[in-house]
């Protein structure tokens, strides 16, 4: 893996709010096809690094650049041109619209015409498993089902990494199974990177390449998660003793 | 829109083609009024039923054109088929300034309301000192013979105008219609529905919202070189007030906001219900001062209580031009309101 070329590198981003430094110098990078977790406390900066990343916010100090181009100050919509497709820890579907309308905004971004769209959501929704609710309202499905069309949306606009926050949580841990198996599915396949905040263990230890641990705002890990959850510092802050042994 | 709603929509056409060979002045009269709500609202619509920008300042629109296409026509003679590209183009760019200012600077909701009846009022006292256009006096078109019809002016009888904004309601459906189909459609209804997940799903949503002012405001714009020609005389005072945005709007509203058949629907409902109200209380020989108003807004007052998402979604349903699409995949709980919800989405 370590052959493979950075994709993604966040070099030294900081961003403070109110003089609350909520992401301190932080470097890490995400190699092509890779799959890298952010772990850490709530607070961590963990959203806060996606945003920075994503476009939602311009980082006080940093760059970020995805396969040679810079990304930093840039517009999410933007940023998503630039081959960015990220899903929001918050679901954020697009309520009075059908599931399908739905991805078909996401696919708008790459395809020529609607009917190409029409088609392109057509194979995502068959991937994350919503083909059969494809004409229900975004607002009648459940919480789950709303992250697996987060999930869709963002990957029907095609990007080159996938930036996923928390679409486990709430999850049960047959779905999470489900979900993950979706992601690894995807990342063989396609060979699209993956870079994913999660509380969910499980899902970062089947799931994760490299672990990148934040804990008030800096980078205090990173590594494979065998040796991420033995990482003394990482225990303290975050998961607890009794995690080591899970 | 399936077989059945075709077949009623072919037959709502022909009545309409028809109307004049029936109706009397006074319900052909009727008809251009609905018509020309029904237009303006349709505008209206683009803007917030498919965008999500509220606008409650769309007589500004109306009026700029009314008063650029009849400014043209009494000083220069220049007809409202010249006369109509300058509307647009005044409109468009008091439009496109009107939604730089709100959002560059990040203005929304409310506040972006506020500042389009602003923009609406410091124009109507701007008029009002513009004596070139007759300042506070009003501006009068000469009234000519109106059995000859003199299309190059749009100077006719009343049939021609009546036809001419038939063919208006109908473009402005075909064209909405279109859009709401096109990528335009889709990004509007994205941006309206969640404007930070449409910008991170690659949308350039100042542009889209741009776009969607820039169409109801030449919309509006040729409503007004309408109103100019059909009615003849324009007070700042009048077609700047904000009760007539408020009357574009509530059409819309009504009917039902971002469906395509709702701003025609309400514009019918509300005008014949205006009318029907000041027959019954003549007929009855009630003469109270503004009672016509209370009746008119206890009605509104109902429809949105029983019917928020307008008449329409409920009366295509009834009358089945919507299925119920999401019966099959839901799953107990609101069971009605999505019955309700998604037959306002086949409605539209």
């Amino acid at each position: 893996m370590s052959a493979q070329p950075v994709l993604l590198e966040v070099s030294h981003l900081s961003k403070s709010f109110r003089g609350l430094k909520a992401v301190h110098n932080v470097s890490f990078a995400v190699p092509a096809q890779g799959v890298v977790a952010l772990i850490g406390p709530n607070g961590a900066g963990k959203t806060t690094c996606f945003n920075l990343i994503a476009g939602t916010f311009a980082p006080d100090s940093g760059a970020v650049h995805l396969g040679g181009t810079s990304l930093t100050g840039m517009r999410s919509d933007q940023a998503c041109k630039a081959g960015i497709g990220r899903t929001y820890q918050v679901v954020k579907p697009f309520p009075d619209m059908t599931v399908e309308e739905n991805v078909m905004v996401g696919a708008l971004n790459r395809a020529g015409n609607v009917a190409q769209a029409r088609h392109a959501a057509a194979d995502v929704l068959k991937l994350v498993h919503l083909d059969k609710k494809s004409h229900i309202r975004a607002a009648h499905l459940t919480l789950p089902e709303r992250k697996r069309l987060e999930v869709a949306r963002a990957l029907a606009t095609q990007p080159k990494i996938l930036l996923l926050d928390e679409v486990m949580a709430g999850l049960r841990p047959t779905e999470v199974d489900q979900i993950v198996a979706v992601f690894r599915r995807v990342n063989q396949e396609t060979g699209l990177a993956i870079l994913f905040v999660e509380h969910v263990m499980r899902a970062v230890m089947a799931l994760a390449h490299t672990v990148v641990v934040l804990h008030h705002g800096e980078l205090i890990a990173r590594g494979t998660p065998a040796e991420v959850v033995r990482d003394p510092r990482v225990i303290e802050s975050y998961l607890g003793a009794e995690a080591v042994d899970g | 829109m399936n077989r059945r709603a075709l077949i009623a929509l072919a037959l709502l056409s022909a009545a309409l083609m028809l109307l004049p060979w029936f109706a009397n002045s006074y319900v052909l009269s009727v008809a251009t009024l609905i018509l020309f709500f029904a237009f303006a609202g349709q505008a209206w619509n683009v803007m917030m039923g498919f965008c999500g920008q509220l606008s409650l300042g769309h007589s500004l629109y109306v009026g700029v054109g009314a008063y650029a296409s009849a400014g043209l026509f009494m000083h220069y003679g220049i007809g409202p088929w010249a006369g109509v590209w300058l509307a647009i183009s005044l409109c468009v760019a008091l439009g496109c300034l009107i939604g730089f200012l709100a959002f560059r600077f990040g203005i929304s909701g409310v506040y972006f309301a506020l500042l389009t009846i602003a923009f609406c009022e410091f124009t109507r006292i701007g008029f009002d000192h513009l004596q070139w256009l007759g300042g506070p006096g009003g501006l009068f078109l000469k009234v000519a013979q109106r059995d000859t019809i003199d299309i190059a002016n749009f100077r006719g009888p009343p049939a021609m105008y009546y036809y001419a904004i038939l063919a208006l309601t109908a473009g402005a459906l075909a064209l909405c219609t279109w859009l709401l189909k096109s990528r335009a459609g889709f990004y509007w209804q994205a941006i309206r529905e969640n404007e930070e997940a449409a910008q991170a799903l690659g949308i350039n949503t100042f542009r889209w919202k741009m776009l969607a002012v820039a169409i109801s405001s030449a919309m509006t714009a040729v409503a007004g070189v309408f109103y100019a020609f059909y009615y003849n005389n324009l007070f700042p005072e009048q077609i700047f007030h904000i009760s007539r945005s408020i009357e574009i709007i509530l059409g819309p509203v009504i009917g039902g906001v971002g469906t395509l058949f709702g701003p025609i629907l309400g514009a019918v409902v509300l005008t014949l219900l205006a009318d029907g109200i000041t027959e019954l209380l003549a007929a009855i020989g009630v003469e109270v001062p503004g009672i016509k108003q209370v009746f008119y807004g206890i009605v509104l007052l109902a429809v949105v209580m029983f019917l928020p998402h307008g008449i329409w979604p409920a009366l295509a349903r009834k009358l089945g031009f919507a299925r119920s699409e999401d019966a099959h995949g839901d799953s107990g709980s609101g069971a009605t309101a999505s019955a309700a919800t998604s037959a306002r989405k086949e409605a539209s």
